[in-house]
């Protein structure tokens, strides 16, 4: 029973060293794209986005033992909850922010629209 | 075991109820995020992220915050083990790797604000100082635990409580690392890279 329980505590430190490996890894990754620019404009931007959710990932996974068997599920029902709060605050912030910068154009609803409709590259 | 308290530590209660915490506290610096995203272009003739940023200082920033995320979780697998030396030690090395980032991160604010760029100058620099500044008070608090964190360990040695505590402690570091994150992707790595 002992041996088991550090042969369990051996194989936690080791996943905490993979976390750290992997976790150094992708920020190394992401450094070196925001530098070098293998992409341009929003693929650039979309690349960076995707290796801070993979980091996010891997720090969940690793450090904070999100998913896994032995920790309470209610932490990741929460984790997902916040997850959609978080979304909806800053995605509405954004798009309504957006939309605002349109609306202090000093024109007449009239030209702003049509400003709009061109600027978002609606056909009609 | 026979102490009163001894069940309330043992229920996973105190440690959802952090989590909770903690998932309250992201929403605040998710506020933050959508502020600094619908600001960062606005910087009123005042200069850019990329024309202030120091980016290898920034690299060498996140890679302490991560290490110390790393000894920090070593300094819990030592309380599992229950090896008193080695918690405190790994704490020690997570204190002094929070005190370089923080070192790193008020030498960049005062070199901004010693050029002239400090908050006032416009919504971007209000909105970066608003988001990295609530990180970097976060991690003085949590340095500021970690100090009373070691006093408890050192005075209580290792039990249920003083592990219980240390938990919270770690979780709320690894939290952190996860913020800044996203910090050194939207703020730094997105903010020298402008559409």
């Amino acid at each position: 029973m002992k041996r088991y329980a550090e042969i369990r505590r051996r194989s936690q430190t080791k996943s905490y060293l993979t976390g750290y490996g992997l976790s150094l890894l992708l920020t190394l990754a992401a450094y070196w794209s925001a530098m070098a620019r293998p992409a341009r404009g929003w693929l650039l931007l979309l690349l960076l986005a995707a290796l801070a959710v993979v980091q996010l990932a891997v720090q969940l996974r690793f450090f904070l033992h999100l998913g896994k068997k032995s920790s309470p599920q209610w932490n990741a029902l929460v984790f997902s909850f916040m997850a959609i709060v978080v979304f909806i605050l800053v995605a509405g912030s954004l798009w309504i922010m957006k939309n605002l910068n349109y609306n202090l154009m000093n024109m007449p609803p009239s030209a702003t629209e049509k400003t709009i409709i061109k600027d978002e590259g609606i056909s009609r | 075991m026979n102490r009163p308290t001894s069940q309330a530590i043992n229920s996973p209660v105190p440690v959802f109820a952090f989590w909770v915490y903690l998932m309250s506290d992201l929403v605040l610096f998710a506020s933050l995020f959508a502020t600094y995203a619908v600001l960062k272009d606005n910087t009123f003739g005042g200069p850019s992220g990329a024309q202030l940023f120091n980016m290898p200082l920034i690299l060498l920033a996140t890679i302490i915050l991560l290490t110390s995320s790393l000894s920090a979780a070593l300094a819990l697998q030592a309380a599992r083990l229950g090896n008193q030396a080695g918690t405190l030690g790994w704490l020690g090395l997570t204190f002094f790797l929070g005190a370089a980032f923080l070192y790193l991160e008020i030498a960049e604010f005062s070199k901004f604000v010693g050029e002239g760029h400090g908050w006032q100058t416009s919504g971007f620099l209000t909105a970066f100082f608003t988001l990295v500044g609530t990180h970097g008070l976060h991690i003085s608090l949590g340095m500021i635990w970690m100090l009373l964190s070691g006093v408890h360990v050192l005075m209580r040695g290792l039990n249920r409580h003083t592990a219980l505590r240390l938990g919270q402690l770690v979780t709320f570091w690894h939290f952190l690392d996860v913020v800044w994150i996203f910090i050194f992707t939207i703020v730094y790595l997105m903010g020298v890279n402008q559409l």
